[in-house]
């Protein structure tokens, strides 16, 4: 019978591990709050994420230092949901089921977030999303601190056109949802202002593309037709380096053929050489070049904290940086940690941002922004070459989608719904059968 | 019954299954009968982790159907599993209906924002669930058949199988990252809302769901006890221990071969259905090659050819990533990666091997003796 | 056209603000129009300018260049007056007129092409400098809005000019000068009439220091139109980046890195200034436009450079040019020109000039001489000319040559792709060659390859932090460092794990996933999560031009040769060394090797290492087209085994072959089907392929095939 007992304690310490394990961590510590903190740590999305793991640490720990909140300290819990997507709504649940965190920082990719929407539109958890993406959403339980297309292609284009006289477009894209949206708006955008069919190329390679001749090739003939061309580039994270690698060898140089990409920051600069690519732009709402008290500030913690003075800041750290402000600020408004309260209190919040100005949590969830247009230099930095006059509210849904120009976000009385339907006066979705 | 017999002999699965059903009682009384202040109440999180667990440990018993009785190393199982899991997801996402952001009472959101104009004619029917349920097992099925009626034919074997195999899911995930397939790309399929008219989110749904992976994965794996303690299941291992001589002596190994393995890739597709509404996604990551690597290690880990090692194997290391991932977020990779090392090192029988090594010490009878020497990969 | 002529003598800054939107308003109507009848309108006299390089550290300008023609002469006598006033270094006025900034939804600016579109509006010059400027809004078409909007314009303005007191400029006062535009090919004829005064280099330098690109582009243009023979030299520094001003009294000056930081020279005398702090003095910042401007400056200014390429580069900037003076100056040095490609540029320069000619005859001929070019600005001209050709000859002519064009161009294009392909496949072989070892021969599948290839690009980049000043000869030490770290990786791994589980192939594949997973978290852990940067050496960098429709990208030319000095290498290793023999030896037979007297323990160990080495090596190839961090390995891992597989295990040949096969016909794929769906296709090539032919291309024969 000893075989028995064995197998059957194997199985049993398993089953029993994860409820213990729950009631555990669940009765620890009753007089913090908990901060989620759900950035991959292993995997593709790594390299990007584990930057903003340590900045929401280096937030919860100068917080602590001013006191902690509502006189109780702050407690980050950090769990590694591995690049991959399942993983994401499994962490989420147990940020939110087991160890019960009052807010969750987190998530990169779209589809990381489209993951844990329902689960935490179920648990009614909080969940601030530091990355430009491509808008169509606006949740009651999510807060989007990064840009909206409208707060990033939109502006970069019009700087293309208007300021560089360009007249060609190529829209390269990574094969998945961002680019993809952020094209139709741009392409429909474009068409618009008077932009032919055939001026217009869309290209979409798979993740982690790495062999760029022949596109970079057609792109080169593209723009050797006569009029000014540009690429606007979504392409995504490491397929960044071979791409423009391959533009310098080629000989296609910013001058003539400039690459304005949303997805390419000072994090991605910093492990490129970057002197082929000096004078290509990039459209974000924060560049760690600009020279306010704040940012100083802001970049001197960072290198304090980090311990590494060579590390660089970038766009989503100052989404998260905001992000958690605001949620300070509306959990001391409203006295509690409660999700409900926290949403009620959070709209109409205002902190500043690092480059100037302030950010403003609207009714839709999306914050307001400055939009920069910078130039790689060869530094590794961007020299800001442009700037939007003042902030740009972030716009849930595209004007320039068949499907969504009449839709807006309001989580205000009396509407109080992500996607309505400003025609139809009605609330669409899920929300409605509720 | 022929399939119950089957079970004689085979004391860990008689075990293992003794130990799910204890589970698959305990566990829906702990969640919904016990209130939630009560240390011994169990969380729908829990719950919905060992669903999951229950479905991989399914998706393990097929790869060790083909792989420790057919000598076939199939590194592509995760793409029938994620097959079942699309046709699904497919279904759960036409039960949205116009409960989608855009409200459209037909098109899943992904299409409304791409501008799709009407539905793509491979999506009609999935509002059916008896037609989806049909998918869940034909496609993965017919995808396995063709597949290997043509592999099997041409005897490929060994090492060019497992990465023909590999290519097939390499290439499956490509294309399913395209979103000009109509499958949602990279984000896949997502925010579904119930099943059967019965609501996702409640807890209720998920005990059911749990119940439905438990009594698939029963089911399942006795199915597989049957085939392999049947005489098409000796001529199985015998193809796995010298493939040439079975064929000399007369057997039809390609028709063996084809129909254990579409057996087994049905069995997949299942795992991959009852997944997907307790997850709650499905994206082209699934058909990730190291995936379907993975699965492989899960089976090893238990021990290859026992069946209920691959039960064992598929929960140990999900708990254990589960559980390493959010202990030590930083380090859990050394620990995983060190117990595939130190398990093919000391223990290549795996677990199972294990348990009958000290059965063995312990003085008890030698059980049936399953895991004979490597097949010529 | 209305235009009034207006003196502005500033008093109080509201006034200046008053009578400075009074010029506004009267000129813009001009400006308007003049966007219309853009270049037809010779005759015109030069428009209003506002002369930002003046040492008072201009603020703003009044408009972009193509916008002073056509300008009637009442404009021209604003223009006329302020010229008189002295604008030396104590003068000091400046017209402080910011369009771009004042007017951010205001009509007239849009016209007048200085950027700013209702939609998007726009702080111009004045966020750049600091967001002093604060910024109007004005109904377009409402005048008096409009006149509020440009007192608002002046005061920032004022504001500015205020600010910028530290550089001794008191006072904003409006200077209309007849500027001559730097850029001739822009100037309308008429301008000769008008006052000519270049700014002496001096003078111009000084707008260099100011943060707003408009004016820093100003300053550079002047620089080049000052005839200055330091001109060439000035602008090639601020092109590259080489060009400082020392923050303290903004003085322009050469800086190179020093020891203290920051070696300085003044940049008009040559008079070094001594060391500074990296912190005391700034770089001066160019945009991609001053970067284009610059090269064209730069052109006009170095055609009759002595070093042919630079000719030939200046050559190449002027092609498309219809401007008569650049023209002359390409005529010029056409005729005294040795080099032949300098004078194909030119001759290129001249017949696409030529093709807009009034005379049929002149057409023809121009035509004739574009026949053959292989420069896409060839192609377009003549595409041009087809849409717009009325002589029927000449269309017939331009046909011809474009035709002829075309299927030269398309034979290079599929030069191009074999190329491409050969590329492409020589990463495959360079990633898979070494797994052909370990897999093919030694029959360990090796799912920590791709980690060893990892550890050869980190490698790579080690021995760049350790040898910063001598990158391009870092690859050098790069290549055996490599090979010796992963062998030694690969020793390791095959002494501690491997050697325990000869005969269970299926059993090295768990293990070495497990190592793989390990390796890949030690480089997180130890290095960074991120991607690291690995340079490339400069003969790394840029391509080989064989024509203008064919150039071959070096980093590329050279892996391609590299892949096959590696494939020739380990094929020598293996059929002529003691070690090869024994390897051979050991795999085909272990038992009847060891009776031999081989000691398989060594040889499997040392047959490993190499395998792994290899991998090292690709590592640093691959480090030279793409990421290196710690997802890298798996990346090439799939396409690894693929290739191996298909050229048959075991089977160094069918590995080459397999290789450049399969880049090659992803490459002819992909311009038909895209780059994921070229992808797809070769992968069920290859499922289908092994259908055929069950043990790859080169097929092992005798008992090892059996195993």
């Amino acid at each position: 019978m000893r075989k028995r007992t064995l197998l059957k304690s194997l199985l049993m310490g398993a089953g029993l591990g994860l409820g213990l394990s729950a009631s555990m961590t669940a009765v620890a510590e009753e007089d913090t709050i908990k901060v989620g903190v759900l950035h991959s740590l292993s995997g593709t999305m790594a390299i990007s994420e584990t930057t903003l793991k340590d900045t929401v640490l280096m937030l919860v720990e100068q917080q602590n230092e001013k006191g902690g909140l509502l006189g109780k300290k702050l407690e980050a819990v950090v769990v590694d949901p591995a690049s991959d997507w399942p993983l994401f709504a499994e962490k989420a649940r147990e940020l939110l089921e087991k160890e019960k965190v009052a807010a969750v920082f987190g998530c990169w990719t779209s589809v990381s977030r489209k993951s844990v929407l329902p689960v935490f539109e179920e648990l009614n958890g909080l969940l601030f999303y530091p990355v430009q993406y491509e808008g169509e959403e606006s949740s009651k339980n999510v807060f989007y601190t990064g840009a909206a297309p409208n707060q990033q292609a939109i502006p970069a284009v019009d700087y293309l056109k208007d300021e560089l006289g360009v007249e060609r477009w190529v829209l390269a894209g990574t094969d998945y949802v961002y680019p993809r949206t952020t094209n139709k708006i741009l392409e429909a955008y474009l068409k618009q202002n008077g932009v032919a069919e055939d001026d217009i190329m869309i290209n979409y390679t798979p993740f982690g593309h790495s062999d760029w001749q022949s596109i970079v090739a057609d792109i080169k003939k593209f723009g050797s037709e006569g009029k000014k061309t540009a690429v606007v580039s979504t392409i995504n994270g490491d397929a960044n380096v071979p791409f423009y690698k391959e533009l310098g060898n080629q000989g296609i140089a910013a001058e003539d053929i400039p690459v304005v990409a949303f997805s390419v920051g000072e994090e991605e600069l910093s492990g490129i050489d970057t002197k082929p690519l000096v004078g290509h732009l990039a459209a974000w709402n924060y560049f760690m070049s600009v020279d306010t008290p704040e940012n100083d500030t802001f970049i001197g913690t960072w290198h304090d904290f980090i311990g590494n003075d060579k590390r660089v800041t970038n766009d989503p750290m100052e989404a998260h940086k905001i992000g958690f402000d605001l949620w300070v600020k509306a959990v001391e408004k409203a006295g509690s940690t409660e999700t409900d309260a926290v949403e009620d209190a959070i709209v109409g919040l205002e902190t500043s941002n690092l480059t100037g100005g302030t950010a403003k949590m609207l009714a839709n969830h999306h914050i307001t922004k400055p939009v920069l247009i910078g130039e790689i230099q060869e530094d590794g930095q961007f020299a800001v070459v442009w700037q939007t006059d003042g902030e740009v509210p972030g716009d849930a849904w595209s004007d320039y989608l068949e499907g969504s120009k009449d839709l807006v976000g309001d989580w205000t009385d009396p509407i109080n719904c992500g996607n309505y339907n400003t025609v139809t006066k009605e609330c669409l979705g899920s929300q409605a059968a509720e | 019954m022929g399939l119950l017999t089957s079970m004689r002999g085979d004391t860990g699965g008689q075990i293992m299954l003794a130990v799910l059903a204890v589970v698959a009682v305990v566990v829906p009384i702990l969640n919904l009968a016990v209130p939630e202040s009560s240390p011994w109440h169990l969380s729908t999180y829990t719950v919905t982790l060992l669903g999951k667990y229950l479905t991989y440990a399914l998706l393990a018993v097929a790869v060790d159907l083909v792989w420790g009785y057919l000598g076939i190393l199939s590194l592509g199982h995760g793409a029938f599993f994620a097959l079942g899991g699309y046709a699904m997801g497919m279904y759960l996402m036409r039960q949205i209906g116009e409960r989608g952001v855009y409200g459209d009472p037909v098109l899943p959101d992904f299409m409304v924002f791409l501008d799709w104009q009407q539905l793509p004619w491979f999506w009609h029917g999935f509002d059916m669930f008896w037609f989806a349920a049909l998918m869940v097992v034909l496609v993965p099925g017919a995808l396995a058949f063709v597949f290997g009626w043509l592999a099997f034919r041409s005897r490929v074997t060994g090492v060019y199988l497992s990465i023909i195999t590999q290519a097939l899911t390499y290439a499956l995930m490509l294309a399913f990252f395209r979103n000009e397939m109509g499958f949602g790309g990279n984000n896949g399929l997502t925010d579904f809302k119930d099943i059967l008219g019965f609501d996702l989110q409640s807890d209720a749904t998920r005990i059911a769901l749990f119940l439905a992976s438990a009594l698939a994965l029963a089911l399942g794996y006795i199915a597989c006890r049957g085939i392999v303690t049947s005489r098409l299941g000796r001529v199985a291992v015998a193809i796995r221990d010298a493939e040439a001589r079975t064929r000399f002596i007369g057997y039809r190994v390609d028709r063996v071969k084809v129909a254990i393995w579409t057996f087994s890739a049905m069995l997949a597709g299942i795992a991959g259905a009852l997944y997907v509404p307790q997850v709650g996604i499905i994206n082209p990551g699934e058909f990730s090659p190291l995936n379907s690597i993975e699965l492989v290690i899960w089976v090893a880990i238990g021990g290859r050819a026992t069946l209920y090692g691959a039960v064992v194997g598929a929960v140990v290391v999900n708990y254990g990533k589960t559980y390493f991932t959010g202990a030590f977020p930083e380090a859990w990779l050394f620990a995983l990666g060190g117990l595939f090392v130190l398990v093919t090192l000391f223990l290549p029988q795996g677990i199972a091997g294990l348990l009958r090594m000290l059965r063995r010490r312990g003085g008890g009878t030698d059980g049936p003796k399953t895991a004979s020497g490597e097949a010529s990969a | 056209m209305h235009a009034v002529p207006v003196l502005l003598t500033v008093g109080a800054p509201p006034s200046a603000g008053l009578l400075l939107s009074a010029l506004l308003l009267a000129t813009w109507p001009a400006l308007a129009a003049a966007e219309e009848g853009e270049r037809a309108s010779a005759g015109a006299a030069p428009a209003s300018y506002a002369d930002v390089s003046s040492p008072a550290g201009a603020v703003a300008e009044l408009a972009e260049t193509p916008s002073i023609d056509g300008v009637d002469a009442g404009s021209a006598d604003i223009a006329a007056a302020p010229a008189d006033s002295d604008r030396g270094a104590d003068g000091a006025e400046a017209l402080v007129a910011e369009t771009g900034t004042a007017d951010s939804a205001d009509a007239p600016v849009e016209e007048t092409g200085a950027s700013d579109s209702a939609n998007a509006p726009v702080a111009e010059t004045g966020t750049a400098d600091g967001g002093d400027a604060p910024v109007a809004e004005a109904s377009a078409g409402d005048s008096a809005a409009a006149l509020a909007t440009e007192v608002a314009a002046a005061d920032s303005a004022d504001a500015l000019g205020t600010q910028n007191s530290e550089t001794d400029n008191a006072a904003a006062l409006a200077e209309v000068a007849a500027e001559t535009d730097a850029d001739a090919g822009l100037n309308p004829p008429g301008a000769e009439d008008a006052p000519e005064q270049p700014a002496s280099l001096e003078t111009a330098i000084a707008g260099l220091a100011e943060r707003s690109f408009k004016v820093k582009q100003q300053a550079a243009d002047d620089i080049a139109a000052s005839g200055d023979e330091r001109a060439a030299d000035l602008l090639k520094a601020l092109l590259n980046g080489d060009l400082y001003y020392r923050k303290d009294d903004k003085r322009i000056v050469f800086a190179e890195k020093s020891a203290a930081g920051l070696a300085l020279t003044d940049a008009l005398t040559g008079e070094s200034l001594g060391e500074v702090g990296s912190r005391d003095a700034a770089k001066i910042t160019v945009n991609n436009l001053m970067r284009n401007s610059l090269r064209t400056d730069i052109a006009t200014l170095t055609l009759a450079s002595p070093d042919p390429n630079v000719r030939l580069s200046a050559a190449l900037e002027m092609v498309g040019t219809d401007d008569a003076d650049t023209l002359a100056a390409l005529r010029a040095q056409r005729s005294e020109e040795s080099d032949g490609r300098v004078a194909d540029a030119i001759d290129l320069a001249v017949a696409i000039a030529e093709l807009k000619s009034e005379d049929a005859a002149v057409r023809l001929a121009a035509v004739e001489s574009l026949r053959g070019s292989l420069y896409p600005a060839a192609r377009n001209a003549l595409g041009g000319l087809l849409a717009s050709e009325t002589d029927a000859g000449v269309l017939a002519a331009a046909e011809g040559v474009l035709a002829d064009i075309e299927s030269r161009v398309q034979t290079y294009k599929i030069a191009e792709t074999v190329f491409f392909g050969l590329s492409l496949g020589s990463v495959l072989v360079l990633a898979a060659i070494g797994l052909a070892i370990t897999f093919g021969v030694m029959g360990v599948i090796n799912m920590a390859h791709g980690e060893l290839i990892m550890i050869g690009a980190y490698t790579t980049y080690l021995v760049q932090l350790a040898m910063p000043n001598w990158i391009d000869y870092s690859l050098l030490v790069a290549i055996p460092a490599a090979f010796i770290v992963s062998g030694l990786f690969g020793i390791a791994i095959e002494r501690t794990v491997i050697r325990f589980l000869y005969g269970r192939p299926l059993e090295t594949l768990l293990a070495t996933f497990g190592i793989s997973l390990i390796l890949q978290q030690l480089v997180r852990t130890t290095i960074s999560a991120q991607n690291v940067i690995v340079e490339n050496p400069s003969w790394m960098s840029g391509s080989l031009q064989i024509n203008p429709a064919l150039s071959l990208t070096y980093n590329r030319l050279y892996i391609v040769v590299f892949a096959l000095m590696v494939f020739v290498a380990l094929l020598l290793i293996l059929k002529r060394t003691a070690l090869g023999l024994q390897v051979r030896a050991v795999s085909q037979n272990r038992a009847m090797a060891q009776a031999m007297g081989v000691r398989s323990a060594r040889v499997d160990a040392l047959t490993f290492g190499l395998g792994a080495g290899i991998a090292g090596v690709a590592g640093v190839a691959l480090s030279q087209l793409t990421n290196v961090g710690p997802n890298m390995g798996q990346a090439y891992i799939i396409d690894s085994f693929m290739v191996v597989v298909f050229g048959g295990v075991g089977n160094l040949w069918g590995t080459l072959v397999g290789g450049l096969t399969l880049g090659i016909a992803n490459k002819f794929m992909e311009p038909w089907t895209g780059a994921v769906l070229a992808k797809i296709l070769v992968l069920v090539f290859i499922i289908l392929f092994i259908q055929k032919r069950p043990r790859g291309l080169f097929p092992q024969r005798g008992r090892a095939a059996e195993g």
